[in-house]
């Protein structure tokens, strides 16, 4: 009965040569919801790249499309209502969304995996953990329900549970927030996949919890090289951990750039924005800079650049043409007309 | 600035215990959640208060005692020379007019049927003497306009507005009553970045006006630093260190602050191989069955024989020039790098 990708994915052996292709490129990808309001238009038009061992975060505040991305590359989007009208997801060079349902599973949790934010209602109260963690393998791998508990326990230690071989046994609610991140966490790397998206995985947590979770994402990934896309809101976090940084807003990506660069000197209004109206631990900061109003209506998204009403850098061509992605260097990127007064910091 | 001023809060040996019983008919009490137990401190006209702590380390008790929503097991709230803790009917109701509260959750602390006018001006229909009853819209009106809201919106119920806007409804109830202080509990965590900015300098812009004191109770560490004179670090029900801002994060006494600090995420990539990173193993004990001795000995690197035996108090240590509640207190910078 059991198929092994390499069957539904032609041309992709496990772990094998990976070409020229990065290990997963979205490419142009656009989504909507269709609504009883009009069309959502969650996302228009978001590129970025992940290679192994290499963390990309993507960055946005709610509502900019980064959870709808991760959804579609997973391939766990209700449809209908949502809708990919134009757009490649590609894994190895293999466009997903071309594939059959069927050996999209294939890849679903065996090749990309995914934690999601609230570990206790992505888990399921009625079952024990180790039964919730053991399913991966008696139904991705066919393995008896003992073997299957075996490999739970092994996973359970792996993700530093302590006493994992009684605690299998016990069930979501007897665990602590960390703890229950943690079970998250030995679910989505059971079947070794190569991709992991994280989405937000430490945000209903204590610092010093999040501190343990981010260190143990940090080992899994040196461990097995997994390319990493970690989902968040938070600049500390990933000026902490990340390679290279998705900044989206409004379902754009408004820049891409790799971290150092972009801290140092962002060139996108709305990054500077942000990275100004943080508060910070290590600084006693005077008056905030906040940016003025409120995200934007995505049934109703503003003509041009959808930033154009918030940003200090408007002028008249931001509310007629839809700014590209321009290129600033070899690395990076960003969809704004004046990104080089926005680089050079000239406040407008 | 702060200790000059005149003091308004004094906060004794404050302790709020929930009972834990077993037995339907017969109720016996088999323990305690120590929730608070044995908080003091002093807040001054015009000063922000900063607590903070980890979820389940009484935080939010702490401030619904302050309010007088939940009675203490022992202790005394003293506001202006009278104890809230004691006061009952007519004192309390007029001594509650000094101290008002802003919420964590804008979206569930605005009740949804009620205008936004009937929210904020329902303060008036108790403490009736604040504005009389034809007063009341255009008190209501000025209210919206200070929280930087359209005045014309009175009308409107809470659900057409967004997250940022409900919490300066809540903010502008608050200020209803003209209190000497408010009570912020988690005010911006449940905001966008973007947004989170523009309320706190709505509240610093407040506090210039209207002379308030904050009491800013969060688990962001980033932002108290921000808006705090002072900050109070506590840990399972009591405070491990007390001290100015500058003095808590840059030369943090307690190993538990300087493992808190060292966990925050700093918004800058340069240097963060070199970082120091305290982190802590296991979870906080449970309030209902602290450890003996220091309470964060059981997680803490520094623990001898003598954490276990005696309970540290807080005090200043020496070597350090603020309160902390350690016996081998030692102050190191974890925030900074080099």
């Amino acid at each position: 009965m059991k198929k092994t990708s390499a069957d539904v994915l032609p041309g992709l052996s496990e772990g094998g040569a990976l070409g020229d292709h990065p290990l997963l490129a979205v490419d142009n990808l656009h989504v909507e919801f269709r609504t009883r309001a009009g069309i959502v238009r969650a996302v228009n038009g978001v590129n970025y790249t992940v290679n192994s061992g290499e963390t990309l975060a993507v960055l946005g505040e709610s509502g900019s499309g980064k959870s709808v991305t991760a959804q579609a590359i997973m391939g766990i989007l209700d449809m209908p209502p949502a809708v990919i009208p134009k757009g490649e997801i590609r894994f190895k060079g293999t466009n997903l969304l071309q594939l059959s349902e069927e050996a999209r599973t294939q890849v679903r949790g065996q090749r990309i995996a995914m934690i999601f934010q609230d570990a206790l209602s992505a888990l399921n109260p009625v079952f024990t953990v180790g039964w919730q963690i053991s399913e991966m393998f008696r139904v991705h791998r066919g393995m008896s329900k003992a073997d299957g508990l075996k490999k739970a326990v092994e996973l359970m230690e792996r993700v530093r549970i302590p006493a994992a071989r009684q605690r299998v046994h016990d069930y979501p609610h007897q665990f602590s927030g960390g703890m229950r991140q943690r079970i998250m966490i030995a679910m989505s790397i059971a079947l070794d996949p190569e991709v992991l998206i994280a989405d937000e995985p430490t945000t209903a947590l204590d610092v010093t919890v999040q501190a343990q979770i981010m260190e143990l994402l940090a080992e899994l990934q040196r461990e097995s090289q997994m390319g990493l896309i970690l989902i968040t809101h938070d600049l500390g976090v990933v000026a902490d951990v990340a390679d290279k940084i998705a900044v989206m807003y409004a379902g754009r990506i408004v820049e891409n750039a790799p971290v150092h660069d972009i801290y140092k000197a962002p060139a996108h209004p709305y990054t500077k924005g942000l990275l100004e109206s943080i508060p910070r631990v290590d600084l006693k900061g005077h008056e905030l800079y906040a940016i003025k109003g409120l995200p934007p209506n995505l049934l109703d998204l503003p003509t041009g650049c959808a930033f154009h009403p918030r940003c200090p850098y408007r002028q008249d061509d931001c509310v007629t043409d839809t700014p590209p992605l321009h290129e600033v260097s070899g690395t990076r990127s960003s969809a704004c007309h004046y990104w080089r007064e926005v680089l050079d910091g000239e406040h407008q | 600035m702060a200790s000059t001023s005149e003091r308004i809060l004094e906060v004794r040996d404050l302790v709020k215990h929930f009972p834990l019983t077993q037995g339907i008919v017969v109720k016996r009490q088999i323990g305690a959640i120590k929730a608070v137990d044995g908080v003091s401190f002093d807040l001054h006209k015009g000063e922000t208060l900063g607590v903070v702590g980890e979820s389940g380390c009484g935080k939010s008790t702490l401030a619904k005692v302050l309010m007088a929503l939940e009675r203490p097991t022992s202790g005394s709230v003293t506001i202006n020379g009278r104890d809230i803790a004691k006061a009952r009917g007519n004192e309390l109701k007029r001594m509650r007019r000094n101290i008002q509260m802003v919420m964590q959750d804008p979206y569930t602390s605005l009740n949804p049927r009620m205008t936004v006018g009937d929210i904020i001006g329902e303060p008036y229909e108790i403490h009736t003497e604040v504005a009389p009853k034809g007063d009341r819209r255009t008190k209501v009106q000025e209210l919206l306009e200070v929280v930087g809201l359209n005045p014309d919106h009175i009308n409107r119920y809470p659900h057409q507005f967004s997250g940022g806007q409900r919490q300066r409804i809540g903010i502008a109830r608050g200020l209803a009553l003209q209190p000497e202080i408010i009570v912020c509990d988690e005010p911006v965590s449940a905001l966008d970045v973007s947004i989170q900015a523009q309320v706190i300098n709505l509240l610093e812009r407040l506090q210039n006006e209207f002379d308030l004191a904050y009491i800013f109770i969060a688990h962001d560490l980033s932002v108290v630093r921000h808006i705090s004179d002072r900050v109070g670090v506590m840990y399972l029900g009591k405070f491990v260190e007390l001290g100015k801002d500058t003095e808590i994060y840059d030369r943090p006494a307690h190993p538990y602050t300087q493992a808190l600090l060292s966990a925050v995420p700093v918004p800058d990539p340069e240097g963060r191989e070199q970082r120091e990173r305290i982190i802590l193993q296991g979870d906080p004990p449970s309030p209902a069955n602290p450890p003996s001795g220091c309470r964060f000995r059981t997680r803490c690197w520094k623990a001898q024989e003598i954490c276990a035996e005696e309970e540290p108090l807080l005090q200043i240590r020496p070597g350090t020039a603020h309160e902390s509640a350690c016996h081998f207190a030692e102050t190191h910078d974890v925030v900074h790098v080099g």
